[in-house]
């Protein structure tokens, strides 16, 4: 008979018996499940901020900075400086010319849905070349704000979580602002913002005739250089130049960096605790069936095909819980959305909890290792078990 | 004490399976202090926010500035014992990325408002009187290998020193916290440095970032925040006080729920394991039903059986859970796992008694229904059960 028959005879008498043993493996399979639904829901938050901030960011669109600065929130460009980064060499044109825009970035309280507190909400003074460099961006309910008018836009996702409604008026400061319109841009960050015409934000946030940022549409992704080198050897300016996805990308470091720590640090726990589940699960499994395997190795089946069908039980075992687990994290997180604050900005960024493929193999992955370390002791006891005081047994 | 040795055989029995229950909670126990540390280090350590401290900020957002000629009107509000402003400086140190908090204070009234910050006297001494000085703590000072009187060039994006070059401080005293959780990583410069910089640039010269006010009375805590909210309504820059544990809650309820859903999804898992880890302590119990009966016809009474049971299953989690608590509290207190971003994940000692209490629930509740189970049979049915 060969190994593999072998193998697979002992394995299927094996699963056959698993339902006399039906308690303990349970245990085990709710163990590994627990252990991947944690870590698939702790990692699909980095993984939805990220693809908030970095999917939806374009390598052919440049932002302008003041040099030194790592965030808009820190940045600030005079009104004169915008003027010279618009025209910088290698901008893409559009009918009423370069496509870049001067924008102010702000900060405004407005309460948080899910808690009534007052929350940082991003608050962008655009003007109309804005809507070019964003082809992605659209109206969905309402209007664009008029310009020189208070009124405001409200990105979609910051419409869900904070208080702001098509309709409504909120006041920040002496100024009261109408909302007139809701966007949508693809999921990008700006759906976590609010808009509203720069000539009138300057005054009420007492910025002159200031902006913070240039956003430059670029004649192709690989202009990047033509335009960073023109703008930072221009000596009127002093500036930095970052591609958009490369500044997203860093934006969502922190944060990103903060839940894998946390994610990867409590799996490696709780899969320990897993396995020690695992191992008492099969060790007990072994036991039960003492005599059983005693005699498949008196009718002469091998110690190491013993081994290997104790193996796969285990491994079945944890493979079930880590698609319980991957299918429960999926269906209970997958698309939640909330808000959070960017580390790196202070304000505030919404996003959905994302279960990503990557997610789910790397969980049932984890489970299929968590179920071979589980089973090995218990393998190898059975392996050795010596045949005859083992078939005198019970 | 006697029954010690009965109960030690009977843990010894099954050698690997009470092992494997030991660890399983054990790791649930270090699992519960990371929760804790998690769980703090979301909500910014808000009990350790000063009772009689209220913050006040621009009303339109922290990023606005607040004239500094409302401090001394502040001050003549009654109630109000001390007043000291700050200001976000926002710098690194070489690269962008080196992120730690860092600020313009007044050195003499910022340390008698924050006395949780501990300078030698010293030190203290050698910053008030240094224009460019500065106080840092330990783990910042650490983890760029800044000593006292070394001379560090910090950048700020917010404020670009005038001819361009780098601001440089000299290091003048390293702090410690007085308690875990306060936040010892961050920068205190003399406010000084920078208003002199920008000599008649009102803009700068004339605002800080947010006052700290100390009141004299906790319970007026409130009405005096909004008494000062009036004396600036309908100024052009109007204010908006809160206690310090509102400030920072609202901070944390800011970074929203990530903290508490993933303390409510472990704390979920948490409790599955030590589910199992009990079912697993009374199903040994359970098999052994049938020696209890042995043990009540020998003549032990039905408190005395029970009492038996439960000192097995209460040594087993007090041993593996004592344990994972010491190792938890251990590990959160070696600090902060992400390098700076979260400061206060420590152990408040609290959550120790807390997980002292779960340990001994599960000891008590894996042990009495199969006790409570062995005194309600009577000893034939027992016995007959093998």
């Amino acid at each position: 008979m060969g190994w593999i028959s072998q193998v697979v005879a002992v394995t299927a008498l094996n699963i056959r018996t698993i339902r006399q043993r039906l308690g303990s493996s349970a245990v085990a399979v709710v163990g590994i499940a627990g252990v991947v639904i944690v870590f698939i829901a702790v990692l699909s938050i980095g993984e939805g901020f990220r693809k908030v901030l970095i999917d939806t960011a374009y390598p052919d669109t440049a932002l302008v900075l003041r040099a030194g600065a790592d965030t808009e929130m820190t940045s600030g460009l005079s009104g004169d400086e915008a003027k010279v980064a618009v025209e910088g060499a290698g901008i893409r044109r559009g009918p009423n010319g370069p496509i870049a825009s001067p924008e102010l970035l702000v900060i405004a309280d407005v309460p948080k849905r899910s808690t009534g507190t007052p929350a940082n909400v991003p608050l962008r003074g655009v003007q109309p070349q804005a809507f070019e460099a964003r082809p992605e961006l659209s109206i969905v309910e309402g209007r664009r704000f008029e310009p020189g008018r208070n009124e405001l836009i409200v990105g979609r996702a910051a419409m869900r979580e904070f208080e702001l409604q098509p309709g409504m008026s909120v006041r920040w400061g002496e100024h009261t602002w109408a909302i007139v319109g809701v966007f949508e841009a693809d999921g990008a960050a700006a759906e976590s913002e609010i808009w509203a015409d720069a000539r009138v934000l300057q005054p009420a946030y007492r910025r002159g005739n200031s902006f913070q940022s240039v956003r430059a549409k670029l004649e192709s992704v690989d202009s990047f250089d033509k335009f960073k080198d023109a703008l930072t050897t221009d000596p009127r300016l002093k500036v930095t130049v970052v591609r958009e996805s490369d500044y997203y990308a860093e934006q969502s470091t922190v944060l990103h960096s903060i839940v894998r720590t946390i994610g990867y640090g409590i799996a490696v726990l709780m899969g320990i605790g897993a396995v020690f589940g695992a191992i008492n699960t099969m060790y007990s499994a072994v036991a039960a069936r003492t005599r059983e395997i005693a005699t498949l190795r008196a009718l002469g089946f091998g110690a190491s095909a013993v081994m290997v069908s104790v193996l796969v039980e285990a491994i079945l075992l944890s493979l079930i819980g880590g698609i319980l687990g991957g299918a429960l994290a999926y269906a209970a997180f997958d698309g939640f959305t909330t808000a959070t604050m960017n580390w790196q900005s202070f304000s505030q960024v919404a996003f959905a909890f994302a279960v990503t493929p990557a997610l789910l193999i790397q969980g049932i992955v984890s489970a299929a290792t968590m179920g071979l370390l589980g089973g090995l002791f218990p393998a190898i006891r059975a392996a050795r078990l010596p045949i005859v005081t083992a078939l005198r047994e019970l | 004490m006697k029954y010690l040795h009965l109960v030690w055989r009977n843990l010894l029995r099954r050698k690997i399976r009470t092992t494997f229950t030991l660890l399983s909670i054990f790791v649930a126990f270090v699992l519960f202090g990371v929760l804790v540390g998690i769980r703090s280090a979301f909500t910014l350590g808000v009990e350790l926010a000063g009772a009689d401290r209220l913050v006040l900020l621009h009303r339109i957002g922290f990023m606005m500035f607040v004239p500094e000629s409302y401090g001394s009107r502040m001050r003549s509000v009654q109630g109000v014992s001390d007043v000291t402003h700050s200001t976000w400086f926002g710098a690194y140190y070489q690269t962008p990325t080196s992120f730690f908090a860092n600020m313009a204070v007044e050195p003499e009234p910022f340390l008698k408002m924050y006395p949780e910050y501990i300078v030698p006297e010293d030190q203290k001494k050698a910053w008030f009187d240094d224009r460019t000085g500065a106080i840092v703590g330990k783990p910042t000072a650490e983890r760029f290998g800044w000593k006292i009187g070394d001379r560090v060039p910090l950048i700020s994006p917010i404020f670009n020193r005038p001819d361009g070059t780098p601001w440089t401080f000299t290091i003048r005293g390293i702090y410690t916290a007085e308690k875990k959780g306060v936040d010892d990583t961050q920068f205190f410069f003399n406010r000084q440095y920078l208003s002199e910089t920008f000599r008649g640039v009102s803009f700068i010269e004339g605002n800080v970032g947010w006052f700290i006010i100390r009141v004299n009375d906790p319970a007026n805590a409130d009405q005096i925040a909004q008494r000062i909210d009036g004396l600036f309504a309908n100024s052009a820059n109007e204010t908006k006080t809160a206690t310090e544990a509102q400030f920072v809650q609202n901070f944390a309820k800011q970074i929203g729920d990530i903290g508490s859903i993933v303390t409510a999804i472990t704390g979920a898992v948490l409790f599955t394991i030590l589910l199992v880890a009990g079912n697993t302590m009374a199903q040994s119990i359970r098999e052994r039903i049938g020696e209890l009966a042995v043990l009540k016809t020998l003549g032990f009474t039905d408190g005395k059986v029970l009492g038996l049971v439960l000192l097995e299953s209460i040594f087993i989690a007090v041993l593996g859970g004592g344990a994972g608590l010491l190792v938890g509290w251990l590990l959160v207190s070696a600090g902060d796992p992400t390098g700076g971003f979260l400061p206060a994940f420590y152990y408040p000692p609290r959550q120790l008694v807390v997980g002292a209490v779960i340990v001994l629930g599960l000891g008590v509740a894996a042990g009495i229904l199969p006790g409570l189970k062995a005194n309600r049979l009577r000893i034939v049915d027992a016995l007959r059960r093998n």
